[in-house]
């Protein structure tokens, strides 16, 4: 490997956010159920919903993490 | 068919007129020199992190998918939300792997898979396979742009019978392959933020007033029958609908970008930094995506489907008739027509973005490869410009000569065949370890092995695997690229004995996938 720029290469333990949210996103039985529902919104809706919100906060962490 | 909508027709028509200026107004936009193909292909690599948000916003999100994934949420209900996990878990991948291989082909002038491919590996057979399996997968999808386009036009009202029926496809086809042609891939990227804007507006304006029309999320989810509203648990010794939900989910993000169209858009960014932002910005359109899959329950909340004025346009439009309907059925005239002219434009930048990203594979893996080793500039962007028009015509006389129902089901193959690129392409990004013969054979097995259980499922996507006595229905891209794997990593011990250690040239070195 090139040593002469280390940054953006190899492994950094911040990827472990993104195995954190594939399981949660992918793990069907945890979420395939109506309760609890949020304004009428089955669980099944809102949780898959607010996991894209929650993704992109993660991927931003994860951005400024490694970019420095 | 109900009567032509003259007010929603005039914004239609109106907004179309503004696109076209700008599609042709593009060519000057960032001027660069068009006689080159990077410039005509790739923008010159210009765009920044909201230009580059907007295009792959718009070349990935594209028009069919807003039309087919509320229809597959009226049809089918819960099992149409696979496309939120779906462009949830495409983003870590996009972050990780991508900016690495945007800097390894800027570096060494890339432009497409195959490019880097041939650089990486030394074998023009191996880039071949990558390229055609690119153009091959691409074509359908043009087509199904062609069908969002025509599910508009005939839900304002216009029909026709004969050679006039397919007129106003025609029209935005002509207008399409103009602009494309004079102005390359800066004509979708500028479009693509008008169009982007009004997709925005009608989906937030849609999200809250339907709701409030219809009395509610409560209301609209009582309306839903029950068996759709979840997904089916499964019985013993399967793994049933979970799976295939998971699978589907998991084997279409790790697809989406090996597809030329997309590998195009984030080509052009400027930066590795902008595709690694991108990475944090995009879920805003996955945000948009899924409030759209609702929009398939807000249909059947309000009960279009049994409203005689929409009758005929679901007789020939199907489910995907749903969304217009909806449209209509809540919205003031000229508010059906922004939303209509979003989704007819939103058909045109995914369809020039894949038509441009066709033709640069056809001109540099294979033109250049095989026929014309040393062309100029000036000819190979010609070439280019060339091929863009006959794929685009190819998709056109495709989707008013062959049933929908074909292009639906290649599309599909498409993702089965696309994800065989994956070892080569992605894995490659990161590892050199692979022999390109083994990688050869794993893609063949995949391409095979895929076609086969997909006829064998009558082209459905998920295949009910069995192994010991348990049944794991599952996406079939998914099982295909692990057989793939398997074989590239079996035969690659093997080829390299065979070669007594001669490997062909790596182009390329570890500091060229750095920043």
């Amino acid at each position: 490997m090139d040593d002469a720029r280390p940054k953006h290469s190899g492994w950094s333990w911040w990827y472990l956010l993104f195995l954190l949210q594939l399981i949660l996103v992918l793990w069907v039985p945890y979420y395939n159920r109506v309760e609890p529902s949020w304004i009428g919104i089955p669980f099944f809706y809102w949780y898959q919903m607010a996991w894209v919100i929650i993704s992109a906060i993660l991927t931003a962490i994860v951005y400024r993490a490694t970019s420095r | 068919m109900q009567e032509i909508n003259w007010v929603a027709l005039s914004v239609f028509v109106l907004l179309f007129a503004l696109i076209t200026w700008l599609g042709f107004a593009a060519a000057h936009w960032r001027k660069g020199d068009l006689d080159q193909l990077h410039e005509w292909g790739l923008g010159g690599r210009r765009f920044g992190t909201f230009v580059t948000w907007f295009l792959v916003g718009g070349d990935v999100y594209t028009a069919y998918t807003f039309v087919a994934v509320p229809a597959l949420a009226f049809g089918a209900g819960a099992a149409a939300f696979f496309a939120v996990p779906y462009t949830i878990i495409v983003y870590p991948i996009l972050f990780l792997v991508f900016p690495r291989l945007w800097n390894v082909c800027h570096k060494h002038g890339y432009i497409t898979s195959g490019d880097f491919v041939r650089g990486r590996f030394g074998n023009r057979w191996l880039a071949l396979a990558v390229s055609i399996t690119g153009i091959v997968a691409t074509m359908p999808y043009i087509a199904l742009q062609l069908v969002g386009i025509q599910v508009v036009v005939g839900a304002l009202g216009i029909s026709g019978s004969g050679w006039a029926a397919d007129l106003p496809l025609l029209i935005a086809f002509v207008v399409l392959a103009a602009f494309t042609y004079s102005s390359g891939l800066r004509a979708p990227a500028s479009i693509a933020i008008v169009k982007d804007i009004l997709i925005y507006i009608t989906a937030f304006v849609a999200i809250i007033a339907i709701p409030i029309e219809l009395g509610g999320f409560g209301k609209i989810f009582a309306a839903v029958p029950p068996q759709k509203l979840l997904l089916a648990v499964p019985g013993p010794n399967t793994t049933g609908a979970y799976g295939s939900y998971a699978t589907l989910a998991f084997g279409s993000a790790l697809a989406l970008f090996l597809y030329p169209h997309s590998l195009t858009g984030i080509l052009s960014a400027s930066s590795s930094k902008a595709v690694r932002r991108n990475a944090a910005m995009l879920p805003g359109y996955s945000f948009m995506l899924g409030l759209l899959a609702l929009f398939g329950f807000f249909a059947i909340a309000a009960g279009v489907a049994n409203l005689p004025e929409y009758a005929a346009g679901f007789k020939q439009f199907g489910n995907n008739f749903a969304v217009p309907a909806l449209l209509l059925h809540s919205f003031p005239s000229w508010f059906v027509g922004v939303a209509f002219a979003a989704i007819g434009i939103g058909a045109l930048v995914p369809a020039a973005i894949m038509s441009i990203a066709a033709a640069n594979l056809y001109t540099r893996n294979i033109h250049r490869e095989f026929i014309n080793s040393q062309p100029t500039d000036r000819q190979e962007s010609q070439i280019a410009k060339w091929v863009s028009l006959i794929v685009k015509f190819g998709a056109l006389v495709f989707i008013i000569f062959v049933p929908t129902q074909y292009a639906i089901q290649l599309q599909l193959l498409g993702g089965i065949w696309i994800i065989q690129t994956l070892p080569a392409v992605m894995l490659g990004v990161y590892s050199r370890w692979f022999n390109d013969w083994a990688l050869l054979l794993g893609w063949a097995a995949g391409i095979f092995a895929g076609t086969a259980m997909a006829i064998a499922v009558n082209l459905k996507p998920a295949y009910p695997l069995m192994l010991g006595g348990h049944t794991f229905p599952g996406y079939i891209a998914v099982y295909t690229v692990i057989l793939n794997l398997v074989v590239s990593v079996v035969l690659t011990p093997v080829f390299n004995a065979l070669r007594a250690g001669k490997l062909p040239m790596d182009q390329t070195a570890a500091a060229d996938y750095l920043a």
